[in-house]
């Protein structure tokens, strides 16, 4: 699961959906991998604004990662003179993209349930006792 | 834009050339565009109307390489006609050489039969005609690179490439945007999305659909078309249950919601007491912690989940986000499903396929921006009829219109609608 993923994924429980502490899901056990893809500049333009980035900030600070700045980077930041790519967009490439969680657990801080990844694909599904 | 009926040709006006061909290059169900010179019921009055309608851009043309094409829809012309038609005009007043390799103009003529099923096949002369200068094709020829039967990973569910990308063109995917599908099976309507360069998320409540086996599962479909860049996540969820964040974050949702007795419509959870708790195994280990843990799922009903799936649109797409989803016209006991409406999203389009038996609407909608949606519209949930189920409500009217026959064979439910 990418770390973009991750940023737009919350406790599956209807019953955690009113806290705040339900989001970010906390990755444990995480083992992480770096995969290399094509960047594609105008999607992460396109994303960033939708982004959470502070639970960005934590999560990577969690993971152990590079420290992020305290605000998102804006638009102007994305794009250099000619309209190509900066070093910025590239990190964020790196950073939302090309890092995965192939296996581990997502802690959701509210209710302490676990979900499973599993080859970089999560399980959201729930007992019946927690639907 | 004028279009005949039974007719596969239509008349659109456009900005420019440039704007035809970029039409067309993105469309799945067109064959190709032409700059209209004129049109008419015989090869005279075709030719008053090019002459009429068109002596700017044959001047323009005049010292043009130029070739023609003839081409018949549901007719036939002898190669002697064909010279002979082709020959016919001349009152064109072309002076450029004639090229079939390099053409600079290149005019079709289009003969339109139009077949007329109950009469003989072959009607000797063409209905209607058109002369047009050639300007692009059409993205068709994607269509089999996507072929169904080429993919290395699918199941029966899986839909049709070209309605794939059909619903894709609909969705409006193009790179840059965030795409997503709640039954997404083996990724084919993610596939389509990024064949037009737009980001995807997928996901489904059975987990052995996206995992698949090894080199045969939803990512190695993106690996086969090369566009593994496109392809975000796949995750296993219930989309009653999402673990999604709530926010208009999504550019578009695409779905075919299960439907029919045999794949059965599930979701997450379990009527049985016994389950209402954590459920410990014999050796005292927590059930649901098991790697090979799978979670009970309930029916539910068709005519909800689509609410459900509206309601979910309307709180994640953005403006103008599109939500297309595929639903069967009428349900397992032929009682006719009605479009499901919502006040924050506007229908912009209903299309339909239709099989011999059976019959699904694609429908598309388009968010509406909060400001212009009407508050005073009144949802009607389709549990609150008159204190009974829709379903039962409709059931009771097949019956009466049945005369109210063998309650046996009246229960029948219909074969499985999930085919192609």
């Amino acid at each position: 699961m990418k770390l973009l993923t991750l940023n737009f994924l919350t406790c599956a429980r209807k019953a955690c959906k009113t806290s705040a502490a339900s989001f970010p899901l906390h990755p444990r056990e995480a083992e992480l991998e770096q995969v290399e893809l094509d960047m594609n500049p105008q999607f992460i333009r396109n994303v960033l604004p939708r982004v959470e980035w502070e639970a960005m900030r934590s999560i990577s600070q969690e993971l152990g990662l590079p420290s992020l700045p305290d605000t998102a980077p804006g638009p102007e930041e994305l794009a250099d003179a000619e309209g190509g790519p900066t070093q910025i967009l590239k990190d964020l490439h790196t950073l939302l993209m090309e890092t995965t969680i192939a296996s581990g657990k997502l802690l959701c801080a509210n209710c302490g349930h676990e979900y499973a990844i599993k080859e970089g694909i999560a399980n959201f599904l729930l007992p019946s006792h927690l639907v | 834009m004028q279009r005949f009926l039974k007719s596969p040709f239509c008349i659109v006006r456009l900005d420019s050339a440039a704007a035809a061909k970029a039409l067309l290059s993105r469309c799945i169900l067109a064959t190709g565009i032409y700059e209209l010179l004129g049109h008419g019921d015989t090869y005279d009055a075709l030719r008053d109307n090019v002459l009429s309608r068109s002596s700017r851009q044959l001047l323009q043309y005049k010292k043009l390489p130029f070739r023609f094409t003839l081409d018949c829809f549901q007719g036939t012309r002898s190669t002697k006609k064909q010279r002979e038609i082709i020959e016919s005009f001349g009152y064109l007043d072309l002076e450029g050489q004639i090229s079939m390799k390099n053409a600079e103009l290149d005019l079709w003529i289009l003969e339109d039969y139009s077949l007329d099923t109950t009469k003989p096949k072959h009607s000797s002369e063409p209905k209607h005609l058109y002369l047009g200068r050639f300007l692009g094709s059409s993205g068709r020829k994607v269509v089999p690179v996507y072929d169904l039967k080429r993919r290395k990973y699918i199941s029966t569910t899986s839909m049709d490439s070209e309605l794939a990308l059909v619903t894709a063109n609909l969705a409006l995917a193009v790179p840059g945007k965030l795409i997503y599908d709640p039954f997404t099976g083996t990724g084919s309507f993610p596939v389509a999305c990024a064949h037009f360069g737009a980001t995807v998320i997928g996901s489904d409540i059975d987990g052995r659909s996206i995992r698949g086996s090894k080199g045969r599962n939803v990512f190695s479909n993106f690996q086969q078309y090369g566009l593994e860049a496109l392809y975000l996540d796949s995750f296993i969820s219930d989309l009653t249950n999402t673990p999604l964040r709530k926010g208009r974050w999504l550019d578009g949702i695409v779905c075919d919601p299960p439907y029919g007795v045999r794949e059965g419509l599930k979701v997450l959870g379990s009527p049985k007491p016994e389950l209402q708790k954590e459920v410990r195994l014999k050796d005292g280990r927590i059930a649901h912690l098991q790697s090979d843990y799978i979670p009970p799922k309930r029916a539910y009903s068709f005519e909800a989940m689509l609410d459900d799936i509206l309601d979910f649109a309307a709180a994640m797409l953005i403006d103008q986000g599109r939500l297309c989803m595929w639903m069967p016209t009428a349900n397992d006991e032929d009682v006719e499903l009605a479009i499901p409406a919502h006040p924050a999203l506007e229908i912009t389009s209903v299309c339909v396929q239709s099989f011999n038996k059976w019959s699904r609407r694609l429908l598309t909608y388009r968010r509406i921006s909060d400001s212009d949606i009407d508050q005073t519209a009144v949802r009607r949930k389709r549990e609150q009829i008159n204190g009974a189920t829709a379903d039962e409500l409709n059931s009771f009217r097949r019956k009466y219109f049945q005369g109210f026959k063998d309650a046996a064979s009246s229960d029948d439910v219909g074969g499985q609608h999930n085919s192609g």
